[in-house]
């Protein structure tokens, strides 16, 4: 079932994942059309050029050429260019926005043509007026052919790696010497919470002092409540730097090593965590002040109790890339 | 629980970047036949880039990353679930004469609406004819029609023919019957409403100058003149109404259980099948009508005229009746035949 949250649709698979579309303004899609009527006028322009040297032929076929190309050119533009540019015309490419399905399926041509063709209802009575409040009445910004079509125009995102290495100052962190303070934090906090303070971590240059402070001071407060820290782990330390002392350790597992003596670090990733139970269990175990860990119980994020089931790939043999 | 998001980037992204690669290939040559391991092994990368996305959404919150995995998703799902439809190369010869024809039976009950809605237009522009003649002037948009029809033929028939301007008027009717027939399809969105009021118009146009010229004794002159390029552009004209006819069924969902947004999805094939079909057939109409029907006596004679337009409609009504029957093609796989 395909549903909506601000701005995104979303689009729930047969096999249940759920996935999200971001959803391209209307104002985005103007700018967008705004370009596009300018590359139309550029192709006329340059079109007149080669009719008027038909009119040396012939006066006739040169206005019956001019008809046709402007005709084709206001007509055809924009079905060419998003049949055969996936979705995107030259303005929706630099705005990076694009024509899909509003399923999540491959566009058709016949809903190309369709979108298309129906600009002759949207664009009255002048400057996409119809269109215009059609989207905005839309949910998902759909205009008349985009209704009848059955297409969104979405956002393209960017894909920025997390740039998890700047958090990791080569200082030294409290926390590591807690393996079982971490293991509670990693239990209490909700990912989200992390994320927010990941995120405050990787825009922090980018606030006011005064915003600074308290954003970290709220976030340094909410995360002692979560979890029961000794003094020792945040004494002398900023809110700031126990935060990002605190971020260091849940997404990263560095040194695990010299952490859990005769646990090889290697084994943890394994998948599952089949190997990391067996080692890990009988290392805490016997450590004092440990976590007390139930039988079958991990710390690794590859739980098998997750539900998250990863497939075994297939025979790799006979596979052509 | 928080992810390990550094290890799990770097055991994971080969994944993701293979699924990438495998996705750009399809997407630039659709044409090309995946071999069942390769058919194996992009299910499994989705499967896997889909329990990483479920996985990232559960155990961590970071937000590109997340954007990143779910557009590899929604690539990979279209990609795999986009539909039994396979992606051909444009085939014309078979759209010509098995899909257009196919489309325009199986909506045949919207275009005998539209036949019908435009003969009760021309009974009543008759009728206003003969009960109101100085309606003539107000309802018939084209100056050139308003004086007494035997004038006209008069002035037609003495003036020296001539090729200037033919195919520029050939090029405007072309474009302007096509945005006409393409807006009758595209007015079914106001529930069929404007496309009712569309045909009815155009049949009381019709009506009108039929009876007046007939009423004038110019029936010869008439016949010529509106056969040949007529008999094409009047049922273009139908069907385009017959699309929008189409289109507002759907929007009004009669005898369907189904959702808006299903019966657009069902009927968008069609649609797009008969707009393109209407859109070949004024181009058609709009050549004929430039270069012969503008053309009278002596130079063309009339029964020669006629007669071009009777066959032409014996063809059309031939070929819209039998062409592509038994062909084994059923509703359901004919519509995308035209293009992918």
């Amino acid at each position: 079932m395909n549903g909506m949250l601000k701005n995104l649709l979303q689009i729930r698979t047969p096999e249940g994942v759920v996935f999200h579309l971001h959803l391209a303004s209307p104002m985005l899609r103007f700018a967008a059309w705004v370009i596009d009527l300018m590359v139309i006028l550029v192709a006329l322009n340059a079109v007149s050029f080669f009719v008027q040297i038909t009119a040396i032929i012939s006066d006739d076929l040169a206005s019956a050429f001019n008809i046709l190309v402007y005709s084709l050119l206001t007509l055809g533009y924009a079905i060419v260019c998003e049949w055969f540019l996936r979705g995107q015309t030259l303005g929706k490419r630099i705005f990076r926005i694009q024509v899909v399905d509003e399923m999540g399926l491959q566009l058709r041509f016949s809903q190309v043509l369709l979108r298309n063709l129906l600009r002759v209802v949207d664009s009255l009575p002048l400057l996409y007026l119809v269109g215009g409040v059609s989207m905005m009445m839309s949910r998902r910004f759909q205009r008349l052919g985009d209704l009848t079509a059955g297409t969104v125009v979405i956002k393209l995102q960017r894909f920025r790696e997390p740039d998890i290495q700047q958090l990791m100052r080569g200082k030294y962190n409290t926390l590591r010497s807690y393996p079982h303070l971490i293991a509670r934090l990693r239990q209490n906090i909700s990912p989200e919470d992390v994320g927010v303070a990941l995120e405050a971590l990787l825009r922090r240059k980018d606030l006011e002092n005064k915003a600074r402070i308290q954003i970290f001071s709220n976030l340094a407060s909410h995360i002692r409540k979560a979890v029961n820290l000794p003094d020792a782990v945040f004494e002398g330390l900023s809110d700031e730097q126990f935060v990002s002392n605190v971020v260091e350790v849940l997404y990263t597992k560095e040194n695990r090593a010299e952490v859990l003596p005769g646990v090889n670090p290697e084994a943890t990733v394994a998948p599952r965590g089949e190997v990391l139970h067996q080692e890990l269990v009988p290392a805490v175990r016997d450590k004092p002040g440990s976590v007390d860990l139930e039988e079958g119980e991990t710390v690794d994020s590859s739980d098998p109790r997750t539900g998250v089931i990863m497939p075994e790939p297939p025979s790799r043999r006979g596979l052509s890339d | 629980m928080i992810l390990d998001l550094a290890h799990f980037l770097r055991q994971e992204r080969p994944f993701w970047t293979e699924l990438e690669k495998k996705l750009e290939r399809l997407a630039s040559d659709p044409q090309r036949k995946m071999s069942v391991e390769e058919i194996s092994r992009l299910y499994y990368l989705y499967q896997r880039a889909s329990a990483d996305l479920v996985k990232l959404n559960t155990f961590a919150s970071e937000n590109a990353l997340k954007t990143y995995l779910e557009t590899l998703v929604a690539n990979a799902y279209g990609e795999i679930h986009g539909g039994t439809e396979k992606k051909r190369r444009f085939r014309p010869i078979h759209w010509f004469w098995f899909t257009f024809p196919n489309t325009f039976r199986r909506q045949s009950r919207a275009f005998g609406l539209s036949l019908l809605l435009t003969l009760v237009g021309a009974g009543f522009g008759g009728g206003l004819l003969l009960v109101a003649p100085d309606t003539k002037d107000i309802l018939l948009p084209f100056s050139h029609l308003h004086g007494d029809p035997s004038d006209r033929v008069a002035e037609e028939e003495a003036a020296l023919e001539s090729h200037d301007g033919k195919s520029q008027f050939s090029a405007m009717l072309m474009t302007h019957n096509t945005k006409v027939a393409i807006f009758t399809m595209a007015s079914g969105l106001s529930w069929g409403i404007i496309t009712l009021v569309i045909l009815f118009y155009n049949g009381i146009i019709l009506g009108i100058v039929s009876l007046d010229y007939i009423l004038a004794g110019e029936s010869v002159f008439l016949a010529g003149w509106l056969l040949p390029h007529g008999v094409i552009e009047i049922p273009a004209i139908l069907m385009g109404g017959q699309a929008g006819f189409v289109l507002a069924k759907a929007l009004i969902g009669w005898g369907s259980r189904d959702r808006l947004r299903i019966r657009l999805r069902q009927i968008t094939p069609d649609l797009a099948t008969l707009i393109v079909g209407v859109g070949l057939m004024m181009v058609w109409a709009g050549i004929i009508e430039s270069f012969l029907s503008q053309t009278h006596e002596p130079a063309i004679p009339y029964v020669v005229k006629i007669g071009f337009g009777l066959l032409e409609l014996t063809l059309l009504v031939g070929y819209l009746a039998f062409a592509g029957k038994n062909s084994g093609q059923t509703a359901d796989n004919a519509a995308e035949v035209i293009v992918g």
